[in-house]
């Protein structure tokens, strides 16, 4: 049960043929030329951070008819600077009932992990920086994707100890909601990851890239559209931004934080924003490959690619803005139940159906026989859905079951709501007519509805 | 088998030099401090906090012992997954002020400190002066063709049965666990068309009710404002200033997009 006896099976040689990608051009560079990688993804980030900020207040204004930020700087565009130098000027608080190196742990940690995931981002191919061959990249792993994976999840904690550490109701409220919704979205989000490993066989992001030279892997669709619904619920943005829900917990788990905390946990956000960005275009969009178009396909050396990455990245995050301008907020229950009961299956499926291709176009050489027999299978289910046979019933059943329900369904008429007061004065109804009008407001409102 | 990896980690640590060792004597009193801090705290939040970084620490461990999926695994999995549903469970019931300090056991804490102390010393010197001055054997064999690799042959060729043995007894457990706190409606339940139609057959607002303070007329702080017309009480708490123009002292910065556009 050791290793070595594992190991010394003589079937293993063939398969390890399989290994790790050629990870040989990293970890050769002097130390300056890493200080500098790393200095220049730093920046990358404050200025994608800056910028995506009055960006997004720009086209969301254009989406609502509105100008938008003009004033500071041409056109309006050194708004977010501004903003950050007023935010550092603020008042720092911190809450009589906080919990002291919790609250000021939390948007540390918060943030940090947000500027990790990125090292691994590959920005470009190879490229010569005064004289020495490099890759565009600060690092890679053979598990480079699970790095990034895991340093989502370490941003997490920056939300949940946020909300506990301000011992207050509605930090709390918004970050158990964040807790929850984090976990249940990265489930979909590595299944969504698990198909482009199976079609590149690695994990390393420069190996996925140069994977990607000749299709892109949005061919493979579900997976992409699982992902892209994940990560906007992973970086808590609207339509999922139910953690800080202003309309319902005042600013979820930053309520309480203000000046420079508050602005910590602003750059995550905006930081997680472009990194699941960067990700998407890194894992489905070819990273720096250039776009299938004749003539530009020749611009893949040198330079030129990180041009591709970013216009890539740009996509994205007005993606983000887009769906922020387009999409209303979802109920809670409604949000959860789309990411167990819809992506996660799909995924899960979507998964056995890659798995199964990959085998598939591995192993069978006489095609006919499978070919033949799944076009059989295909067509069956084909007519069978488009005659439908039993539909009428199967309509007529759901309707009889709605009416019963509707006759069933408990009713408030025999509840004494409000509890009869010992004193006489009924409160006189404000709205319109109506003598049961105080129990229709309660019907309406809350406290009957369940789950 | 246990001897055989103990053996193993052990000879990676003694034969190491530079940013390894350098990485480890700093990370390992990080570990251990956590550890014992995870025991002494008194806040049950602080406690778990203390056992992610100790669980964090450890991970780093494994990264620096040529196992990069397992370390990168161990965060994922145990700092992101699970330590995040203790902290959860424990915000949920509200365990925030430290437990009571009387005990219910008779001469607890003196047992336990020995009994740990014991343990500690039995862990420590007979393993310590079994894998002392031993090498790594057979990492390069079982890191052959890359690390996953390698974890994923193993898995699906000599482990494939425990694998899936392990993985049925948690999908049992998490069925289970779901059965168990599975509970019917007693009744249907209202749909929202449902909520709506009584609502208005009952002639009730169509439109949400108004926030407080909507109706102010004067913007003086003496002034009670105008309630709502829902209720009557005139001393409803929580309901002065708000129309008196209050977003100027607000600590989220207007302009900055989050307080101001969303």
């Amino acid at each position: 049960m050791s290793y070595p006896s594992s190991f010394g099976a003589p079937a293993v040689p063939p398969l390890a043929a399989a290994g790790d990608p050629d990870l040989s051009v990293f970890g050769g560079d002097p130390l300056w030329l890493i200080l500098l990688k790393a200095v220049a993804v730093f920046a990358f980030l404050l200025l994608m951070t800056l910028f995506a900020i009055v960006f997004e207040r720009k086209v969301v204004a254009r989406m609502q008819q509105r100008v938008g930020p003009n004033r500071h700087g041409p056109k309006g565009w050194l708004q977010s600077l501004a903003d950050g130098v007023k935010l550092m000027l603020k008042e720092d608080i911190i809450p009589v009932l906080a919990d002291r190196p919790v609250f000021i742990l939390a948007p540390v940690v918060s943030a940090i992990p947000a500027f990790l995931a990125f090292s691994v981002i590959p920005f470009g191919p190879e490229v010569s920086i005064f004289g020495h061959h490099t890759a565009l990249q600060l690092a890679d792993l053979p598990v480079a994707v699970l790095f990034v994976l895991s340093a989502s999840s370490l941003g997490v904690y920056g939300l949940i100890l946020s909300g506990w550490a301000s011992g207050s109701t509605y930090p709390l409220l918004g970050s158990l909601r964040s807790a929850a919704q984090i976990i249940s979205y990265e489930v979909a989000m590595g299944l969504s990851f698990v198909a482009v490993f199976l079609n590149s066989g690695t994990l390393s992001t420069s190996g996925i890239v140069a994977g990607q030279r000749h299709w892109w892997n949005v061919v493979l669709v579900p997976s992409f559209i699982i992902y892209c619904i994940a990560m906007v619920g992973e970086t808590n943005r609207t339509p999922f931004d139910l953690p800080e829900a202003e309309g319902e917990l005042v600013g979820g788990f930053h309520t309480e934080y203000s000046s420079i905390k508050f602005a910590f946990f602003f750059l995550a956000e905006y930081i997680n924003t472009v990194t699941v960005s960067a990700v998407a275009t890194t894992l489905f969009l070819g990273g720096w490959q250039p776009p299938p178009i004749p003539y530009f396909s020749h611009f893949d050396t040198g330079w030129f690619p990180v041009i591709w990455f970013v216009l890539k990245l740009l996509a994205f995050l007005f993606l983000f803005i887009w769906l922020r301008g387009t999409l209303p907020r979802l109920r809670y229950d409604q949000f959860m139940a789309f990411g167990w009961k819809v992506l996660i299956p799909v995924g899960l499926v979507w998964l056995l159906a890659v798995a199964t291709f990959k085998v598939y176009r591995e192993n069978v050489t006489d095609r006919t026989p499978w070919l033949i027999g799944f076009g059989i299978a295909v067509g069956i289910l084909l007519i069978i859905t488009l005659v439908d046979p039993g539909a009428r019933k199967h309509a007529e059943r759901l309707e009889a079951a709605e009416r019963e329900r509707t006759r069933n369904a408990p009713s408030l008429d025999r509840i004494p709501w409000p509890p009869p007061q010992p004193s006489s004065k009924s409160p006189s109804p404000p709205y319109g007519p109506g003598p049961n009008r105080p129990s229709s407001v309660i019907v309406a409102g809350g406290p009957r509805q369940e789950s | 088998m246990n001897a055989a990896i103990l053996v193993q980690a052990a000879g990676e640590f003694t034969r190491t030099s530079g940013g390894e060792a350098a990485t480890f004597w700093v990370l390992a009193p990080v570990a251990v401090l956590a550890a014992l801090g995870m025991v002494l705290a008194r806040s049950a939040v602080h406690g778990a906090l203390l056992l992610v970084v100790n669980l964090f620490c450890l991970a780093v461990f494994y990264l620096l012992q040529d196992a990069p999926f397992l370390g990168f695994v161990q965060i994922i999995v145990y700092t992101g997954a699970i330590m995040v549903l203790f902290l959860f469970v424990l915000m949920l019931v509200g365990v925030d002020s430290a437990d009571s300090l009387v005990e219910t056991l008779r001469g607890q804490r003196m047992a336990a400190i020995v009994l740990g102390a014991g343990f500690a010393g039995l862990l420590v010197f007979p393993i310590g002066g079994v894998i002392s001055g031993t090498k790594a054997a057979g990492l390069a064999a079982a890191n052959n063709g890359g690390n996953i690799q390698a974890i994923a042959r193993l898995l699906f060729t000599d482990y494939v049965f425990a694998f899936e043995i392990v993985s049925a007894l948690l999908i049992i457990a998490a069925v289970g666990a779901m059965i168990l706190a599975h509970r019917e409606r007693a009744g249907g339940k209202i749909t929202q068309k449902e909520m709506l139609r009584r609502r208005f057959a009952a002639g009730g607002p169509v439109t949400p009710v108004p926030g407080p303070g909507v109706y102010a007329r004067p913007q003086a702080a003496d002034v009670t404002p105008a309630l709502p017309p829902a209720s009557d009480d005139p001393g409803h708490p929580g309901d002065s200033g708000d129309s008196a123009g209050g977003d100027a002292d607000s600590p989220h910065p207007v302009g900055a997009g989050k307080g101001a556009a969303r």
